[in-house]
């Protein structure tokens, strides 16, 4: 309840997300078959599963990066078509322009007046005294955090993380934790969460979906109150839960080897990081 | 290693300040030790008559004749003509070459129209065409820009077309993503992320800009340090030739200086740099 007070005037609240009988081929290999997903404006959603199984590909598709070759994606009600405005995201790797300074990075493509939101939004992630600095003198974390508040400057209405905590420590992942959760709960906007880390998904996520080989396998709604402690009891019987259910299909699709041959090659599973 | 450690806080601590900095200076001036000793050899042998002023003029020489042409006010006519020449080629020429290279590298189609052309014709060495040259523009100033232009273009349109194809693709999908226009892409992410390879380009090109020019003015002219050094040599004023080189290796070396000059300031962000407040 204290979020909704918390919510400023000029957040115009998360989007609704319709996905149906989306898929996605690259020549002969499909990365996503037949996915349905509905999700709720403000809903905070991961997508867990292993490597190469589509997860990826279905936040690019969500992102516009990337056209369905069947199905429909809509951000309420209206289909998705390139890049939209509402939609931010927030890469693997930091992507800071290294040759301007952190507040210009902050504020890219923005006209000069919005430099003092700018500085707000650097502020809500902790570094307004660095805002001169240039990017290369930051640490790892210290730049996703940038990266964080130049896709919050925008007032997206979806933010897209695309496992943007994978090449930091495990502590300076527990504070993105913290700060992405206290950050969602004050802004309102959707999320949408790609990782591999189940106790990450199960940290921050009201719902984790888990897809494997394309197709979604698990869609779990986790009901802890916030903000969670992964020493609690419960976190580890849904982490525990939800990472045996990922485990149990071996990698190399030992389930259906008949009909799925061309998943085998290994070349094409690594072509997916290509594109 | 021990026994300095030992021994250290025993001495005086004044003392050893000094010692560093007796250290410091010896340090600075160990590589001045051979060239100054070989000017010094060099202004013997000639004082001795060892060696003919035919040959080398001894360096006391050499600085009085600079002195004699600076005081005339000769010396800067002829440095301002072929450092107007040297620049208006390059600005012709590099111009050329960044405009065409930022053209190649960032449409497909001209790269297909245009690269493979551009990449034959840079296989001929600007030199070698001194004899066309001659006949198409005579031997006036013209020729002398054609030279200099031709051959500063490749260092600069390669490394442009090259910086621009190097740019971080992901840098670019993220612009894309976050809603730049197709203006603000270029500004903000192409073109300086291609900037490390275009001064690379342009330090290259300064330097065949001497190289060429003095070619150029030692062929015909009749200004220049070229000219000053080719006059000189007729009437076997060595000194004054001896002038004439120097001049050329310190305007090389202040090319160079303000290139350098330039990376450091638009390459300031960068860690190889010295990235600074």
């Amino acid at each position: 309840m204290s979020a909704v007070l918390q919510q400023t005037p000029e957040d115009a609240g998360g989007v609704r997300l319709d996905i149906r009988s989306l898929r996605k081929r690259y020549g002969e290999r499909e990365v996503l078959r037949n996915t349905q997903l509905h999700i709720e404006p403000g809903q905070f959603i991961a997508i867990v599963g292993r490597s190469g199984c589509g997860k990826s590909t279905l936040l690019r598709l969500v992102a516009g990066l990337e056209e369905a070759t069947e199905g429909t994606l809509q951000v309420d009600g209206k289909a998705i078509d390139g890049l939209h405005d509402d939609t931010r995201i927030m890469f693997q790797e930091a992507r800071l322009l290294p040759w301007r300074r952190v507040i210009d990075n902050v504020t890219l493509g923005l006209p000069p007046e919005s430099r003092p939101r700018g500085d707000e939004v650097l502020a809500q992630v902790g570094l307004a005294e660095r805002r001169g600095e240039w990017p290369a003198r930051l640490s790892g974390g210290q730049r996703q955090r940038v990266a964080l508040a130049r896709a919050l400057v925008h007032r997206p209405r979806l933010l897209l993380l695309d496992e943007p905590l994978g090449a930091l420590d495990a502590l300076t992942r527990i504070e993105m934790h913290r700060l992405i959760e206290g950050l969602w709960l004050r802004h309102r906007f959707t999320a949408l969460l790609v990782t591999h880390d189940v106790q990450e998904a199960v940290a921050l996520a009201d719902r984790v979906i888990l897809i494997e080989d394309g197709r979604i396998a698990l869609d779990e709604n986790i009901t802890l109150a916030r903000p969670r402690s992964q020493g609690d009891a419960a976190f580890a019987a849904i982490e525990k839960r939800i990472l045996d259910r990922v485990l149990q299909k071996p990698a190399d699709n030992e389930a259906e080897p008949a009909n799925d041959t061309r998943w085998a090659d290994g070349p094409a599973h690594v072509l997916r990081w290509a594109v | 290693m021990n026994q300095q450690v030992q021994v250290l806080p025993v001495a005086a601590p004044s003392l050893n300040g000094a010692r560093t900095f007796a250290a410091g200076v010896l340090r600075r001036l160990v590589p001045w030790l051979v060239p100054v000793g070989l000017i010094v050899a060099w202004q013997i042998a000639s004082s001795l008559g060892w060696l003919s002023t035919r040959v080398l003029p001894a360096p006391i020489d050499v600085l009085k004749a600079a002195w004699r042409l600076t005081a005339s006010g000769e010396l800067w006519t002829h440095v301002k003509v072929s450092a107007a020449r040297a620049l208006a080629g390059l600005a012709i020429g590099g111009g050329l070459g960044l405009a065409l290279g930022l053209l190649t590298g960032s449409v497909r189609f001209f790269e297909t129209l245009l690269d493979s052309t551009i990449q034959m014709v840079r296989n001929i060495p600007a030199l070698a065409l001194i004899p066309l040259v001659i006949l198409w523009f005579g031997i006036d100033e013209s020729a002398k820009l054609f030279l200099i232009a031709v051959s500063v273009f490749f260092p600069i349109y390669l490394n442009t077309f090259h910086g621009i194809r190097n740019v971080d693709p992901q840098l670019i999908e993220m612009g894309r993503t976050y809603g730049l226009t197709r203006w603000q892409l270029y500004k903000e992410v192409i073109l300086p992320g291609a900037m490390s390879s275009i001064l690379v380009g342009l330090r290259f090109s300064l330097g065949l800009m001497w190289v060429i020019l003095i070619v150029a003015e030692t062929i015909s002219a009749q200004s220049g340090i070229g000219y000053l050094t080719m006059n000189a040599r007729e009437f076997l004023q060595t000194d004054i030739v001896l002038v004439g080189i120097l001049l050329y290796a310190l305007l090389g070396k202040l090319a160079d200086l303000f290139a350098r000059g330039l990376e450091r300031w638009w390459l300031r962000w960068h860690p190889a740099y010295g990235v600074t407040k």
